[in-house]
């Protein structure tokens, strides 16, 4: 083996240098280990708050007892407040908090732009609009969808919209298609504008509520599909880890790297969409968590996506459920809708964060 | 592996950018491709990392055209350095370094024990293993560079392919990373602007003027006063000195007078 004499590598400057992030040299299984050990101890303690308080350990009995089949091993009255109402409400707000920060990590490494969110190929907007159009004329004004079908539907339709507009000579081009998303999205908001003016003021309050995010309706038949959508699309997202970092050292680099840069853009435009589309269509328009919680995550365990990506999806998950726990315990019996609380508690943490981080200064 | 380049020409967005291009490179050599700007270089070179299809003509690497290969059995064979790709200043140098495993795993794969003594052995080779858990963006140029041809090293290439890699690094920088691709030994082609540099350390050369070759050949074949006032526009002299080593020397008025 060569050693050359290189000056420069007797002595690494290590003087002002940007560190690495804290927690970048502990193995992945053991920080998803202890996330994943949270993320089940803050979905128990969310689903024992509210109007009847259960205990940790009741909670714990019921979801297990459920989970092996066993049947109601508690009170039925508590039995059915935990696992019909609560636990699908709770595990909507961690499926939504898990797919968005992985479709955010993804979207943040396609159109290599730190500002990148699930949001920005349209989803949301588009989703509105659809939404909006149900709530504010009734199921009978798309033909008799519902308010999930229809907001699954527009956010497709603002997708394929933004992908074809992204288009430069048959190739997708990352710039053209974040400028496209952002246009669309200003069309379909504006659309979703004049349908509010037109709307009953009785149905403006539902319309607020879904505009801003919301995991209060959810139940088991609507968690069934959308869970296998997203945990099917987010699973698979994560093995992408390598081609990611293949891709954020640029399209030739990629290439030269073996990866057919434009089928992986293709199909990660595809599995982040569906997981974007059917979160939208679930629970509204949960802003802000895909955008903080890719940078969160990097800052506090490095940059590589192979560790990125399943980590953002654990924190997301803790994230969105503590969220949730708080915006209907702040102001009970009132609920508060999510993207309220996820900018209001999330900003300036991530201001603070971000402020103290010197190898983001440098980048 | 034989890298043989024939009859490649390259049109990009209607403009033609390389015409009937031939060239060889033999296991083991190091050949630098020199020429004015524009004169098609890099688009070569993507050719061969199979980045710009030719309109006619093959890029064979050991004798298999790599244009009929997949892209990542392209990438274990040629593993490319090239000017302005971003990498993530987040990332740490073993983290950079190991996407040279890229090509050889699956979407199933996990890093083997066989990747991490691969990693560390590219760390080792070019002076880099110190670093291995340094941030990337904290390194200077030259190390930079040298964290790059490690991340190549990785592919275990039969062929590099270097576009410019003394771009911006300083003098002492530009020997030590020249000095370490003829150490390593891998068949080489590399751009060069710095015509001393590619006279020192090249075992030969290819030039390029307007999509065409020129010359190729032995150092002081290609680089003839008439070559280096027709295709580069300066007065200068290259010759071999008593210590052995290719030299170029400019004229006391460098621009040459036939160049417009």
């Amino acid at each position: 083996m060569t050693m050359l004499k290189l000056r420069s590598t007797a002595r690494p400057r290590q003087a002002r240098a940007p560190r690495p992030a804290p927690f970048h040299a502990v193995p992945l299984p053991l920080c998803l280990a202890v996330l994943c050990g949270l993320l089940v101890v803050v979905i128990l303690i969310a689903a024992g708050v509210g109007s009847v308080s259960v205990s940790l350990a009741d909670s714990w009995r019921i979801v297990v007892g459920h989970v092996t089949g066993q049947g109601v091993v508690v009170d039925p009255a508590l039995d059915q407040i935990i696992w019909n109402f609560r636990i699908p409400r709770v595990l909507l707000a961690a499926l939504a908090g898990a797919g968005l920060s992985v479709a955010g990590v993804v979207l943040q490494a396609l159109v290599s732009n730190p500002l990148a969110d699930p949001y920005i190929l349209g989803v949301s907007s588009g989703g509105s609009v659809g939404a909006v159009v149900v709530m504010a004329f009734g199921a009978g004004a798309l033909g008799g969808l519902g308010v999930s079908t229809a907001a699954f539907l527009g956010a497709m339709l603002a997708v394929a919209l933004v992908f074809l507009l992204g288009q430069q000579r048959g190739r997708l081009n990352p710039v053209r298609l974040v400028l496209s998303g952002v246009a669309v999205s200003y069309v379909f908001t504006s659309i979703t504008s004049v349908l509010q003016l037109q709307a009953e003021p009785n149905n403006m309050r539902q319309i607020m509520f879904w505009l801003l995010g919301s995991v209060a309706g959810a139940h088991w038949d609507q968690l069934r599909v959308a869970g296998v959508v997203v945990v099917a699309a987010t699973l698979l997202l994560t093995l992408f880890g390598r081609q990611l970092n293949a891709l954020v050292t640029g399209d030739e680099s990629a290439t030269a790297l073996g990866i057919d840069v434009r089928r992986l853009r293709l199909v990660l435009i595809v599995l982040t969409s569906l997981v974007a589309g059917v979160l939208i269509a679930v629970a509204g328009g949960i802003g802000f968590v895909g955008l903080m919680i890719p940078h969160l995550v990097r800052m506090a365990f490095g940059s590589d996506h192979r560790r990125l990506l399943p980590l953002a999806a654990v924190v997301g998950a803790i994230y969105l459920v503590a969220v949730d726990l708080l915006s209907r315990t702040l102001d009970p019996p009132n609920e508060l809708p999510l993207n309220i609380l996820t900018a209001l508690f999330g900003a300036p943490f991530f201001i603070w964060l971000m402020r103290r981080d010197r190898s983001m200064a440098e980048s | 592996m034989k890298l043989q380049v024939q009859d490649v020409s390259v049109t990009l967005a209607g403009k033609q950018i390389l015409r009937d291009v031939s060239l060889e490179v033999s296991p083991g050599e190091f050949v630098g491709l020199i020429g004015p700007n524009g004169s098609g270089k890099s688009t070569l070179l993507r050719t061969i990392y199979r980045s710009a299809r030719p309109a006619t003509g093959v890029v064979r690497l050991g004798g298999d055209d790599v244009w009929s290969l997949s892209a990542r059995a392209a990438a274990r064979r040629t593993a490319a350095v090239l000017q302005n790709s971003p990498t993530p200043p987040g990332l740490t140098v073993g983290e950079v370094v190991a996407l040279g495993r890229t090509p050889h795993h699956g979407l199933f794969d996990r890093e083997s024990k066989e990747d991490h003594q691969i990693i560390r052995e590219s760390l080792e080779r070019t002076g880099m293993l110190p670093f291995v858990d340094r941030l990337y963006g904290s390194l200077s140029g030259g190390e930079r560079q040298r964290v790059l041809l490690a991340r190549a090293l990785a592919q275990q290439p039969a062929l590099l392919v270097l576009d410019e890699p003394t771009n911006h690094l300083d003098i002492r920088a530009r020997f030590e990373l020249l000095d370490l691709v003829r150490v390593v030994g891998v068949t080489t082609l590399a751009v060069l602007h710095d015509l001393d540099l590619a006279a020192r350390s090249c075992h030969r050369l290819v030039v390029l003027d307007g999509g065409r070759v020129v010359a190729a050949g032995p150092v002081l074949d290609v680089l003839s006063p008439e070559i280096l006032a027709s295709v580069f526009g300066v007065t200068a002299v290259a010759e071999r000195h008593p210590d052995g080593i290719v030299r170029i020397t400019y004229g006391p008025e460098p621009l040459a007078q036939d160049a417009a």
